[in-house]
């Protein structure tokens, strides 16, 4: 499933980024990569930004992109 | 003379290393992109100077925004790089750390924030990280100097890498890998107090009542603290200083243009420090006694927020409102910075990705942010009818915020992407640190400002003895009377608006208004230009075309709401 979908408190591992490579390197680069276990911290309602931890930190990042982060959920 | 260039991710605490090599003083916040232009410095290692440059962080050497571009071009003149690592966040951190190695210039690594590690769990093999590496790494502790010393011990002499991994994308991944697995060991830690507020203080539920609480609460302290100030410190100050300036003044009496000048008109034959208009009166008065004691208690609020690392949390919460009206929730940060003074705030616009969200983040806070001097004044003049007068202020301020960005979002073409932004985690900022911060703006604010304000008490005597002002006030009387509600007199005080705001405000203190008409004169005072330092930054930023564009908006809104209020409030 996409990123987008996941509820607020769900684990799940990063599978695949979809998009430009540029976008792609952009996510690698603040922490999202294949293989990495995130959770879902917030999600800002009314289709706003989603706060994702990975590796102890916290992203915000909008909806549309998480919607590009294939994970599943562990 | 070599430059040596420190570089690193966002938020790692670059500036606070720049602060211990160079001995110079740069704002260092905790949240990511603080640093939004280079600043330079010197040092000395051995008998051989050194320039040192502090660069705005990048995630990767491909930029993503105007301050990543900033840093990226100043790399390019290094002779050495001092790569500085967040050791709390070392994987991610890895990817600059290679791709910086790979050009093959003599560079050190500054292992920052290592006293942080043991608590979160994190044990990091320093040696086997540099061999790794193939140069010298050094933990650091930048806030308290530990490990600088044998930074600087370093510098002199380090050398380039051997790059030993494929110089793409994979290559640098598969490196990072072998890399974390072998010099980094991290154990389970607890949930702590400080995850719970974090936690608290982004979900939404809880996270937006918390935020207006704490917008609530730093201006109401903002107030009471600046309040404090004036009733307390700065005005019996100036009462001591009003002696010795009227006997100046009786001095100086006979020569009407010097007295005019320095101690201006006397009123009721007293010095009066808020109407006199004398450079020594009116001119020291108003920015040293009335708006200093306010920048201070905003400076102090705002250090506070910022090395918590609360601003990003609500950068988050507002994202989307800030979306709708054409940016994305990092524009707050403008807005925050902008409400102290409009210059960091317009330089702060940088940390947005397009040029449509930055045209509209610097649009709408020349419109409608007015700096911490001029709102120092509106409390002044607006205070003594009630505190609802200056809430009528604000409220309009930010229904023409909302508006003009709903409106300009439609207009203006471009993309506007989302928010991408990391959240630092709290961090108790020593007091210390919160007041040399706050004393090096108060610092930059006596610099800048005084020198404008004796400038624009000088240039209002000047015109007032030439007749201009009068000529000026006559000409445009029939104009502010019909759309503004305003006698012409206050055209002068627009005028000065352009060159200090916090004047103009005071200049309508003479005039007698009506408490509806210093609303008005207030609000068209933020919106139709910006003050000429805010105007110069945001001409350097926008360039020429976007910057006239930007001010026909100005004076479009400035006129539309000025004819607003003049019929809602005053009626017709």
């Amino acid at each position: 499933m996409r990123m987008s979908a996941l509820k607020e408190k769900m684990d799940a591992t990063v599978r695949m980024l979809k998009g430009g490579p540029i976008f792609q390197r952009k996510l690698r680069c603040i922490g999202l990569r294949e293989g990495k276990v995130i959770k879902i911290l917030a999600r800002q309602p009314f289709g706003g930004p989603i706060v994702v931890q990975v590796d102890g930190r916290s992203i915000t990042l909008g909806r549309h992109m998480a919607r590009k982060i294939v994970v599943e959920v562990v | 003379m070599k430059k040596i260039v420190l570089m690193g991710n966002p938020n790692v605490g670059k500036s606070v290393v720049f602060s211990r090599l160079t001995g110079a003083d740069v704002l260092a916040s905790n949240y990511p992109g603080t640093t939004i232009d280079f600043s330079r410095g010197h040092m000395s290692l051995g008998k051989e100077k050194y320039q040192v440059i502090d660069a705005p962080g990048t995630y990767s050497l491909e930029p993503t925004n105007r301050a990543e571009e900033v840093s990226i071009k100043i790399l390019k003149k290094a002779d050495i790089i001092l790569n500085v690592l967040d050791a709390t966040n070392l994987e991610r951190n890895l990817y600059l750390c290679l791709q910086l190695l790979e050009m093959g210039k003599p560079q050190l690594v500054a292992l920052n924030m290592w006293d942080e590690t043991k608590h979160q769990g994190i044990d990091i093999d320093v040696a086997e990280l540099s061999k790794f590496l193939g140069i010298k790494v050094i933990p650091t502790v930048a806030l308290t100097g530990s490990g600088i010393s044998q930074v600087v011990e370093n510098l002199a002499d380090c050398r380039p890498a051997i790059v030993k991994w494929k110089k793409n994308d994979s290559g640098r991944w598969k490196r990072i890998g072998e890399i974390v697995s072998n010099v980094q060991i991290l154990t389970h830690r607890h949930h702590t107090l400080k995850d719970r507020i974090s936690e608290a203080t982004i979900k939404p539920i809880t996270g937006i009542p918390i935020s207006i609480l704490v917008i609530i609460l730093t201006f109401w302290l903002v107030r009471i603290i600046g309040e404090g100030l004036i009733n307390y410190a700065m005005n019996p100050l100036f009462d001591l200083l009003t002696s010795p300036l009227m006997e100046l003044s009786y001095v100086i009496e006979e020569h009407r243009f010097i007295h005019d000048m320095l101690i201006g008109k006397l009123i009721d034959g007293e010095i009066d420090y808020t109407q006199s208009m004398g450079m020594l009166t009116t001119g020291l008065y108003m920015p040293v006694g009335m708006v200093m004691p306010y920048i201070a208690s905003f400076y102090f609020m705002l250090a506070i927020l910022e090395d918590t690392g609360y601003l990003p949390r609500m950068s988050t919460l507002a994202d989307n409102i800030f979306h709708k009206l054409g940016m994305h929730g990092h524009g707050i940060i403008s807005v925050f910075l902008g409400v102290g003074c409009n210059v960091p705030g317009a330089l702060a616009t940088r940390n947005l990705v397009t040029r449509k969200q930055r045209f509209i983040a610097a649009t709408l806070l020349s419109i409608s942010v007015p700096c911490m001097a001029q709102t120092a004044l509106i409390f002044g003049i607006l205070g003594r009818y009630g505190l609802g007068y200056i809430f009528l202020v604000f409220l309009i301020l930010i229904s023409i915020y909302l508006g003009a960005g709903l409106i300009l979002n439609r207009f203006i073409k471009g993309e506007s992407p989302e928010i991408f932004l990391e959240v630092p985690p709290y961090r108790r900022p020593p007091i210390k640190v919160i007041l040399k911060k706050t004393w090096m703006r108060v610092k930059w604010f006596l610099t800048e400002a005084v020198p404008f304000m004796f400038l624009g008490v000088l240039i209002i005597n000047v015109f007032y003895s030439l007749g201009i002002l009068d000529l000026l006030a006559d000409t445009l009387s029939p104009f502010m009377g019909f759309w503004l509600g305003l006698p012409g007199e206050a055209t002068p005080a627009l005028l000065i608006g352009f060159l200090r705001k916090d004047l103009a405000v005071g200049m309508l203190i003479s005039l007698d208004l009506s408490a509806m008409q210093l609303v008005i004169a207030s609000v068209i005072l933020t919106i139709y230009f910006p003050c000429v330092a805010t105007f110069a930054v945001l001409l350097k930023e926008l360039g020429g075309k976007d910057m006239l564009k930007a001010s026909g908006i100005m004076v479009l809104t400035a006129l539309l709401v000025g004819g607003l209020l003049r019929f809602t409030l005053l009626g017709i």
